[in-house]
């Protein structure tokens, strides 16, 4: 047995002394392969008394597995160096930028269009539309302006060279068309809104020849002016996520009757406008109950139908929201301008998450 | 429309201030645009004398004045020719803000000499126009009073007048509205009658009885005239008009105090009689403004034997108007169509206080009383002897009367309103009401003909009520089951996003574009603007690229050369219904993106796959697309396509044609894309939003690859599709991973390899069925292309 704890010494040394995966199974081969230096006295155990082999036996077997192990762990070793030093040619430099991705944006009016959409939705209005070329019908005269009437001079209209229904096309000077294209359309109750560009002939930096307007209309048989006071205010708390003083005053417009404009509390802090604070007062939005003439010329009773119609601009509310501080970049394709006023993709306007 | 403070309380009886005034006006729908208190503004002003006035050393037009101020005796250097010693004048100290010319004053060498302070026009503290000197003031007053005393210059409200409330064009018409609304008490309107002498030797006679339904006119002889009395001079200065002489001073003054706009002529200069009559083709009238306008048969004009002398409603003749030399006079008090009016002003581009007034409609019931004013105050002012008044035509009916039910001001408005204060507001207003309890007949005053149904009363009530009483109340939610959204917006939202979030920006544009530019992009013709606001944008685009692609260059040259923009709207075929298309469209620069591990450039087929995500984020059958090499002529002929569902279009993607690109000015390549969103089928509405189970294979599929040659114009969608179709129940999918052309093939052929992906069903394919699928998939694509397997 002495010859046995040597053997093991002697092994062990050159397991330990094995520089790389080959030579370590060299050394396997030499002491556990079939002519290996463990084998041959493994077999002969045969040629052992009972005796002896009751005490060679088990001694043998335990150096077998002593040097299994030993080489199991020297060959996981070896294999770790050898998978470092692999690694450590692979480097490379991490400080080098990530592979350019152009980052795209929805335009502000976009954003403020379907954030309008998200909270009229959930007073139940649904979206309708109409198209920017209508007819002089439609934009006027349905709305209770007289053929010739002055107030028609005020909307700046542009006309087309082209007619429909026997009279020049006009781009709509407003959103209101839509209502009469609803009425006309389908019968009462109706709650929708209509969204879209109007067009008139002004420009400035507060006016462009194109521009977008949000138009709500509710005709029933209950709805009345305190229902629009209601549904304004809910509507501009919603939109610029706080609390906002209102008033309403009398104004005119054709198509309504009463007639009012709303305007919110603001201030003017260096270029930046703060909507809800302040003692000044701002127009936002005009509105009214609808004029009966125009419930007339859709086909309906005045005394039986009543409700109320408003129209926003939507770019003006972008600007108050948002603070862009001048009307004609909306419409440049600047692209450092919709990068910067413009939002994420993801973000679209709920009131689960926010508007913006 | 302006006024004074001192000009409302002659009307009305108040003791609010400018301020409370423009308060009230706001609340009871009168838009006050500004209000402008010399109080405030001439603070700092006050009255000073100058003792002595020296020419200046070095400068012919400036003097050197040494003025007693409040401040102590200063030296002052003044360019006003009319700066002398002995004169009181407004001075403004060191440190004093000049509205006028928005100057904050400071100590100053002018021209070498010390200057302290100023002497102020009429101009520089916003007081008038007059610029031609420096205010001289009269009665000595007191070195040191006030400037605002001194002056007793008047607080003035601008407002704006909407379009039915042409009272309000008449100082009283606002003090009506104001003592309703509980601003303070209208003076009872007290008119005397002027006694005439004689029958007018001018007569009148009316041939266009539509045009001008009555006509008063009354001849004053023996006037003097000249300029009119300070009071009212001051007046007409406050609100920016300027004063002439006395006669015209007066119909300017009436036609603010009034409303009631009047015209006088210099009797001397007419020739025999007025008629009041349309126009004749061929006709001029030199008007008062100085200029020549040729008359037609729709306006209505005001003649004597020897033509027209004035366009009814509009603007008197430069001839027969009143000068200094005016002795006889003939005033017009009439009436004058509306719609002919604004028509006239139209058409000969006059804008004056008259037409303003007449097209709006003046008060009918204020004829024989204007005519009375007018002929009072001439008499007042420039002495005369009046004839009797001369009346052609009649005076038309006032409004009919409004049958009124009371609970209509709760239906409409909510509001809660007792029957004594709503009877109560109509008659501030002018109206009388006849009957009791729930049910009256109102009868509108002359000057409101916009009142003519019950919504009108229920507005006059509320407006004066005033709206802060209105309850506001929330809508009730309704119950909904539907999308709030269209299809078509939807569609228009899902493509948005979808581009957005690829990288592409968004940007909203014109919907008018420059017409050559709508020619080279294929534009129809039809769809011209007549009164475009330029020439850039004078005819409606027939896509968004029309100002896409002009921006991209725009962009380049400020930096951003690989902006990718996109815009979703809309472009025009024809102007009716049908003609209008929404269309998501996007276009980039094709220039290589530098980066380390290599950019690239944005080639076509980026622009495939952008209007493939447009397609499918907005429900497109993009599966059932068939790609064809189809674009128009304005794009790329070899590096442009269409993709198609059967005939129709629904998308156009590649390189925009050069030639085009050179026209437009922008450096090339441009890479774009059109999606035509209206053209994509509506989708199938499914009763239950429940999906058909998933049919997970039980099988590992199996890619086989293959490579063909074929010839180079073979579209390589045909050898896909005919791969694809040789058997639809195993092949899953095929791919095209490898193209090859050149060296080792012949010319005009080209090596294309494809993937194809067979998904066993039920068992595993055996090596003998997949070689029998393999010469399917051959066959099949010889059939269809003439390609052979490459050997």
């Amino acid at each position: 047995m002495q010859d046995l704890s040597a053997l093991q010494s002697d092994i062990e040394a050159r397991i330990a002394a094995a520089q790389d995966l080959r030579a370590l199974d060299e050394v396997r081969v030499a002491a556990l392969g079939k002519k290996g230096e463990v084998s041959l006295k493994m077999r002969e155990l045969g040629q052992m008394s009972p005796e002896e082999r009751k005490t060679a036996g088990p001694a043998l077997n335990a150096l077998r597995d002593a040097l299994d192990a030993a080489i199991a762990a020297k060959k996981a070793q070896l294999e770790a160096a050898e998978l470092e030093a692999r690694l450590a040619t692979e480097r490379v430099d991490v400080t080098l930028p990530a592979a350019p991705r152009p980052r795209g944006a929805i335009h502000p009016v976009t954003q403020v269009m379907e954030e309008m959409g998200a909270i009229f939705a959930d007073m139940g209005f649904v979206v309708a539309d109409g198209p920017d070329i209508e007819t002089d019908f439609n934009n006027f005269t349905a709305l209770n302006f007289p053929p010739g009437h002055p107030a028609r001079d005020a909307h700046d209209t542009f006309f087309m060279k082209a007619e429909l229904d026997g009279a020049p096309a006009v781009l709509r000077t407003h959103t209101s068309p839509v209502q009469i294209r609803t009425m006309l359309g389908q019968k009462p109750p109706i709650r929708i809104i209509a969204q879209g560009r109007t067009y008139r002939n002004d420009s400035d930096q507060t006016h462009t020849p194109m521009f977008h307007q949000t138009e709500g209309l509710v005709i029933d048989k209950g709805t009345h002016m305190g229902h629009l006071k209601g549904c304004l205010m809910e509507f501009v708390a919603a939109y610029f996520e706080r609390e906002v003083e209102v008033r309403f005053r009398p104004h005119h417009f054709p198509f309504t009757e009463p007639s009012a404009e709303m305007d919110v509390r603001y201030e003017r802090v260096g270029d930046e406008i703060r909507i809800g604070q302040g003692d000044k007062w701002m127009e936002v939005v005009g509105c009214g109950m609808v004029h009966p003439n125009v419930i007339r010329n859709c086909g309906l009773d005045p005394d039986e139908y009543q409700g109320f119609a408003f129209g926003f601009g939507i770019d003006r509310l972008a600007m108050l929201k948002y603070g862009m501080p001048d009307l004609r970049d909306f419409f440049a394709a600047d692209a450092r301008w919709l990068s910067h006023y413009g939002f994420p993709a993801l973000s679209m306007p709920n009131l689960a998450t926010g508007l913006s | 429309m302006k006024f004074t403070l001192s000009w409302l309380k002659d009307h009305l009886k108040t003791g609010k201030s400018a301020a409370e005034i423009a308060e009230v006006m706001t609340m009871a729908g009168l838009e006050v645009e500004d209000v402008r208190d010399p109080a405030q503004s001439l603070s700092a002003f006050s009255v000073a004398k100058v003792l002595a006035a020296n020419p200046h050393p070095d400068a012919d037009r400036l003097q050197v004045c040494t003025v007693e101020t409040k401040d102590g005796t200063k030296q002052i250097v003044c360019g006003a020719p009319n700066a002398r010693a002995g004169i009181s004048v407004v001075y403004a100290p060191v440190g004093a803000y000049v509205p006028g010319i928005d100057v904050t004053l400071k100590q100053a060498k002018i021209r070498g000499v010390e200057s302290a302070g100023m002497m102020c026009s009429a101009k520089e503290l916003e007081l008038g126009d007059d610029h031609d000197g420096i205010i001289e003031l009269s009665g000595d007053p007191a070195v040191g009073t006030p400037a605002v005393e001194a002056l007793s210059a008047d607080p003035v409200i601008d407002f704006e007048v909407t379009p039915n409330r042409p009272d309000w064009l008449g100082v009283r018409g606002i003090a009506r509205d104001l003592a309703a609304a509980g601003a303070g008490e209208l003076f009872t309107d007290t008119l005397n009658a002027v006694a005439g002498h004689y029958d007018s030797p001018v007569g009148v006679t009316i041939d266009a009885p539509d045009a001008c339904p009555v006509f008063l006119g009354r001849y004053v002889r023996g006037v003097k005239n000249g300029p009119s009395p300070d009071w009212l001079q001051k007046r007409l200065r406050a609100i920016g008009l300027r004063p002439i002489n006395a006669l015209v001073d007066i119909t300017n003054y009436l036609s603010y105090d009034r409303a009631r706009p009047l015209h006088v002529f210099d009797a001397a200069k007419l020739k025999g009689n007025i008629v009041a009559r349309l126009g004749r083709d061929g006709e001029t009238l030199l008007a008062l403004d100085g200029k020549s306008y040729a008359l037609d048969s729709d306006m209505c004009v005001i003649a004597d034997e020897s033509g027209p002398v004035g366009l009814g409603g509009v603007m008197g003749g430069e001839d027969t108007g009143c000068t200094d030399g005016t002795t006889d006079v003939f005033i017009e008090c009439a009436y004058f169509d509306p719609n002919r009016t604004a028509r006239t002003g139209r058409r000969t581009g006059i804008v004056s206080d008259a037409r303003y007034r007449f097209e709006r409609g003046v008060d009918t019931g204020f004829l024989v009383d204007g005519m009375e004013l007018a002929t009072a105050m001439v008499i007042e002012f420039c002495g005369g002897e009046a004839s009797h008044v001369v009346q052609a035509g009649e005076i038309p009916d006032g409004p009919a009367p409004v049958d009124f039910h009371l609970h209509e001001v709760r239906r409409l408005t909510g509001l809660e309103i007792s029957e004594k204060r709503i009877l109560d507001i109509l008659h501030h207003l002018g109206c009388s009401a006849a009957g009791s309890g729930e049910h009256v007949a109102v009868q509108p005053p002359t000057w409101r003909r916009d009142i003519v149904q019950s919504a009108d009363l229920v507005e006059e009530i509320a407006r004066i009520e005033g709206f802060d009483a209105l309850q506001a109340v929330p809508l009730a939610r309704e119950e909904r089951l539907a999308p709030i959204y269209s299809e078509p917006a939807e569609r228009a939202r899902r493509a948005r996003r979808a581009l957005a979030a690829d990288g592409w920006l968004e940007a909203v544009t014109w919907s008018f574009c420059k017409s050559e530019t709508a020619a080279l992009l294929g534009g129809e013709d039809g769809l011209d603007v007549a009164n475009p606001v330029s020439s850039e944008l004078s005819t409606m685009r027939p896509t968004p690229l029309a100002h896409l692609i002009p921006a991209l260059q725009w962009n380049a040259d400020r930096g951003a050369p690989h902006a990718r923009l996109f815009e979703v709207g809309p472009g025009w075929t024809a102007p009716g219904e049908g003609g209008q298309h929404a269309i998501a469209a996007g276009a980039v620069r094709g220039e290589a993106v530098r980066a380390w591990r290599g950019g690239g450039s944005p080639d076509v087929f980026d622009m495939k796959a952008a209007a493939l995500l447009a397609l499918e984020a907005a429900g497109a059958p993009v599966n059932s697309l068939q790609t064809a090499p189809d674009a128009p002529f304005w794009w790329h002929p070899g590096r442009s396509g269409s993709l198609n569902l059967g005939m129709n279009p629904l998308a156009r993607f590649g390189e925009i044609h050069p030639g085009v690109l050179r026209d437009l000015d922008v450096d090339g390549p441009v890479l774009a894309f059109e999606v035509f969103l209206d053209k994509i089928p509506p989708s199938k509405r499914k009763p239950a939003k429940t999906r058909p189970s998933l049919a997970k294979a039980d099988q590992t599929p199996v890619v086989r690859d293959f490579a063909f040659i074929k010839d180079a114009e073979t579209p390589a969608e045909t050898l896909v599709r005919a791969a694809a179709g040789a058997d639809k129940a195993l092949i899953d999918s095929v791919t095209v991973f490898d193209l090859y052309e050149g060296e080792g093939l012949p010319q005009g052929k080209t090596s294309i390899a494809i993937a194809v992906r067979i998904q066993p069903q039920g068992k595993a394919l055996t090596e003998a069925e997949l070689e029998g699928l393999s010469k399917k998939i051959v066959a099949a694509v010889e059939k269809a292309t003439g390609a052979t397997l490459r050997g």
